[in-house]
């Protein structure tokens, strides 16, 4: 290698230099840190105890770590699904009318814009019931003669499920503009192109718009899957656990580190890091693979 | 339309109650769009909670997060997409990492370094919330870099720019709509955060409006419409940015999705 | 394109001379507070703490600490207290711990704190012209802050902080229900049978619920079962537990365990009482919502402010069992530790001292209504507050006991006392389960 390329690829290098210092001593730093203490016994306080694999055995041994992360699965589930159909269909539509198109962007993406802390304050407002709530939901569905649905929304028997949704509700926004995006960025031609070929509008959906929305659906579904198994504060301040029904993985860390078991909750921490990045990059190795296969070109 | 009525409902609800007294509140609970509008709660909120300095903070870490991340995610981005230099996916698939694995314990063992360097300040939270931003920005920008022609930049080359002119004169004009997506996600992230600043300043004359709200709010817990009153100053700055910069989000959104 | 671009070197030039004129106008008060030379020279002290209620009389009372004695105190408040705790780990980690601070937690973080030398310790202090200090507080509030002899922890016996106040847990009944059910308002349920049959009576008769109680927040439950479980069991059968000689499955666990189920099948509960927290339920008995409630000392000044015509009264643990006295949990709402390495910490014992002087403490009952953390101001506190004052010498907390138990063990039990309450798993199961997590986490 002679002088002048190696000048060349240090100026190249200059240019992610500010990045990875940043991102040295924000992340790779405590990055290694935590990699360490999860084979520790420490509080962070007193002198830090080195027991081998103990504290990844005592998480595979842990009923509650398979219930929590049962849990956020089931929230992830019907993010994965509810929430990405639900939003997937509101971009079809939305991109058919031109009229109110501005309208529905805006409004739509009013929900991811609020942090998860005002959701969780305003749900719970509006959702908990009497006596220690004020049962708002239930009073508006009355007013508006819908009494008969309403009903005692954070109760032990659709915690759960309205947990997921409220979650839901919050998320789809983020799913909608991408997947709008992603279906005005199909030229118009394409669908003219499959009309004279005699494709109806089932075909032209599945043989056009899928395809080319490929890489679309991977980058939804992999951040769906991180942003969901990686929330819990909207839900820690809508129902604060309940009783282990809505204890999701993060919080349950959380909950440890607050109990000083750091070294455990480090260990939790890889554990569910090595679950998502898994997850994260075999769906996009795998988009990538449909993608080569069917000779679907990215533009 | 339903579901655009769910999404907006809660909102106007939250905006309704914050003009109501407490008295009204907790005999109506629906929404009255007649009810006067009452200022009390706002005045308490922004003067005698001194939301108002808060919110200055916020306005400004948000502002110079986002600037910082910009320039830092582009210039790296544009690196990652163009130039090439030893390790360089290894690096980029470092970055995507960062998103995935929780660190829970990761705060402590940073503060003390910033510590050592007295940074333990707002520089400090700039620094640590620019970080936060830039592992989805570089991705964000480099697919977008990697559909973009090369035709300009070797026009610009052959004009004898070097490759910092390049990337200022032809790469960060050319990805103008993705920064929009970077800008309004960055913005949010920032704007809503609370943890790392408690944790990092000692001086509350440093604090963003989230800090300022969590206090709010568990002191107020039953002064429902105080708290939709500071919920809805929290709110309002960062919605009303995505509506003014909604065209160049989607715009952005749409030229950059079909790559992935 | 030429528009953008100037407003886009507009914005950069105004993001760097804001970068700039924060860079340089910042780091200069940051570096007098993490500076020990600085500090002695301008004699201020710094406190941290979390109390949110108590942040304007906390102000009030370092005004008038600078008006007597020239000391500049600054009370800082970070908030919520799990990011407060985290703070003052950090803060110690790098060495840059204000002079007084408060720690939340077990036990065992004390003795951490302790062990790594960052809490100066006060008993010579306390000890000084014949126990002076140490004698006036009340025994148990002080004794949470007390490393015995021999102490299962490991820790240098002696006094590491001063306690400021002193909370105890007791039920509550509203009268007004009671009354309207046809009950004798000012004569409050002796035994878990009597309880249950007024709250049921109150219901039935007045459409009210029975019973409200924060018990999303875990510890709230767990207070109430340990308060039964050493009604039924005795405080020292009920420490075995904790040393792992006798099993949660025992009768006697099991009866308590039995007890929240059998509150449960008497359905007088608030609905959803297992995702409620604190705040709500404080919120639903001072609306008149349910004839009874389970709460702290603290609730004096809450519903105070939420509903200052509620006629309600405080009485004692409704005994599930005559076999053993029923004890009271309680100790020190909220304690003050120094910084071993403070530069000022003569001045800070001497500002501990002032605030726990009957002056101040009176200033804080009236506040903000608890109870004070020194004998002696019997006489100036509200009735509501002073028939709580006999339960002070009959007081149990983990942090007297000789052991704590596990946070991952309190972790199941307390969640398996809320999946009992919300009728989803039965006693016996709770019980197996958290001797289960006991066993994996002793066999370590």
């Amino acid at each position: 290698m002679n002088y002048s390329s190696v000048k060349d690829k240090a100026i190249n290098f200059s240019f992610v230099a500010p990045a990875v210092l940043i991102f040295s001593i924000f992340w790779i730093y405590p990055f290694i840190y935590t990699f360490i203490l999860s084979f520790q016994e420490y509080d962070l306080i007193s002198p830090a105890r080195f027991v081998g694999f103990a504290n990844f055995r005592e998480i595979f041994s842990d009923p509650m770590w398979g219930k929590c992360l049962y849990n956020g699965g089931f929230v992830t589930l019907w993010a994965l699904t509810f929430q990405n159909v639900l939003a997937f269909m509101l971009a079809m539509a939305v991109d058919k009318v031109i009229r109110c198109n501005k309208f529905y962007r805006v409004v739509f993406f009013i929900l991811p814009v609020l942090s998860e802390i005002i959701i969780g304050i305003l749900m719970k407002l509006l959702l908990s019931t009497e006596p220690a709530g004020r049962d708002v939901l239930n009073n508006l569905l009355s007013n508006i003669g819908l009494g008969a649905f309403s009903q005692n929304w954070l109760g032990e028997d659709r915690v759960r499920i309205v947990t997921a949704i409220v979650h839901c509700w919050k998320g789809f926004g983020w799913a909608f503009v991408i997947f709008l995006a992603g279906l005005q960025s199909i030229p118009e031609q394409l669908y003219e192109a499959a009309r004279i070929d005699g494709a109806n509008a089932w075909q032209s959906f599945t043989k056009v718009t899928v395809p080319l929305l490929m890489p679309v659906i991977t980058l939804i579904l992999v951040l769906t899957i991180l942003g969901t198994m990686q929330t819990f504060a909207m839900i820690l301040a809508l129902t604060g656990g309940a009783g282990g029904l809505t204890t999701v993985p993060v919080m349950y860390i959380f909950f440890h580190v607050r109990g000083n078991l750091a070294g455990l909750a480090c260990a939790e921490g890889l554990i569910l890091g090595i679950i998502l990045v898994t997850v994260s990059f075999t769906m996009f190795f795998v988009s990538k693979l449909v993608r080569n296969k069917y000779g679907v070109l990215s533009r | 339309m339903s579901v655009a009525l769910s999404c907006i409902l809660p909102f106007f609800w939250m905006i309704n109650v914050s003009f109501k007294t407490q008295a009204e509140f907790d005999k109506d609970y629906g929404i009255n769009p007649a009810a006067r509008l009452n200022f009390e709660n706002y005045k308490t909120v922004i003067v005698k909670e001194s939301f108002w300095k808060y919110f200055l903070n916020s306005v400004m870490y948000t502002f110079i997060t986002v600037l910082f991340i910009v320039m830092i995610s582009s210039l790296a981005a544009y690196s990652f997409s163009r130039l090439d230099f030893p390790g360089k996916s290894f690096i980029f698939y470092l970055f995507l990492t960062a998103m995935m694995i929780p660190l829970p314990a990761g705060f402590v063992p940073v503060y003390v370094l910033l510590n050592k360097f007295h940074l333990v300040n707002r520089v400090g939270y700039l620094l640590a919330m620019t970080n936060m931003g830039l592992s989805l920005s570089i991705y964000l920008l480099k697919t977008f870099f990697d559909q973009l022609p090369r035709d300009l930049e070797d026009a610009a080359r052959i004009d004898g720019c070097n490759k910092l002119q390049i990337w200022w004169n032809v790469g960060l004009p050319l990805v103008a709509p993705a920064l929009a997506v970077v800008i309004i996600f960055n913005a949010l992230t920032v704007w809503n955060e609370f943890v790392l600043a408690s944790l990092m300043f000692t001086n509350y004359s440093f604090m963003p409006l989230q800090v300022g709200l969590m206090e709010f709010s568990s002191k107020m817990v039953t002064q429902h419409t105080l708290i939709m009153s500071a919920l809805t100053v929290a709110a309002l700055p960062i919605v009303l940015l995505y509506i003014r910069m909604q065209k160049q989000f989607i715009k952005g959104l749409t030229a950059g999705a079909t790559v992935g | 394109m030429f528009r953008t671009k100037n407003m886009f070197f507009a914005v950069i030039i105004i993001g760097i001379i804001i970068t700039v004129s924060i860079l340089g106008c910042c780091p200069a008060p940051q570096q007098a507070a993490s500076n020990p030379q600085a500090k002695q020279v301008s004699k201020k002290i710094t406190i941290w703490h979390w109390m949110t209620d108590r942040k304007d009389t906390f102000n009030e009372l370092a005004k008038k600490y600078k008006a007597q004695t020239g000391v500049d105190v600054e009370f800082m408040l970070f908030f919520p207290p799990d990011i407060f705790s985290q703070k003052v780990i950090a803060a110690a980690r790098a060495g840059n711990l204000p002079d007084i601070f408060g720690i939340l937690g077990e036990k065992k973080t004390l003795g951490s704190f302790v062990k790594a030398g960052h809490i100066l310790d006060l008993t010579s202090y306390m000890q000084q012209d014949n126990n002076r200090w140490q004698e006036s507080f009340y025994p148990q509030t002080l004794a949470v802050n007390i490393f015995e002899p021999a102490n299962s922890y490991d820790v240098m016996p002696g006094i590491y902080a001063a306690p400021i106040d002193t909370t105890v847990m007791q039920f509550v009944y509203n009268k007004s229900i009671l009354q309207e059910a046809g009950l004798n308002p000012d004569n409050s349920p002796k035994t878990l049978d009597e309880f249950i049959d007024y709250a049921k009576k109150a219901k039935e008769k007045t459409g009210k619920d029975g019973f409200v109680c924060g018990f999303g927040e875990g510890w709230l439950l767990h207070a109430l079962a340990t308060e039964w479980a050493i009604n039924i069991m005795g405080e020292d059968k009920f420490v075995r537990t904790i040393k792992g000689e006798v099993s949660y499955t025992d009768p006697d666990w099991i009866e308590v365990f039995n007890i929240f189920s059998k509150l449960k099948d008497s359905s007088i509960f608030v609905s959803n009482i297992a995702s409620l927290n604190n705040k709500e339920s404080e919120d639903a008995f001072s609306r008149g919502k349910a004839a009874f409630s389970f709460n702290g000392s603290w609730a004096v000044n809450v519903y105070n402010q939420l509903n200052p015509g509620l006629d309600y009264s405080f009485f004692s643990l409704p005994t599930a069992s005559s076999k053993f006295p029923a004890k009271i949990w309680g100790g020190a709402g909220s304690s003050f530790m120094i910084h071993a390495k403070s530069a000022n910490k003569e001045e800070a014992v001497k500002f501990l001292k002032w605030l726990t002087q009957k002056e101040q403490q009176i200033v804080l009952i009236k506040e903000t209504n608890n109870l004070p953390a020194i004998k002696g101001c019997e006489a100036e506190l509200p009735p509501k507050l002073s028939v709580l004052i006999a339960d002070l010498f009959n007081l149990t907390h983990p942090n007297i006991w000789p052991k704590n138990e596990d946070s991952r063990v309190i972790e199941v039990f307390d969640s398996g006392l809320q999946q009992i309450v919300m009728g989803i798993k039965q006693p016996k199961d709770v019980a197996q389960e958290v001797q289960n997590t006991k066993d994996r986490l002793s066999k370590k």
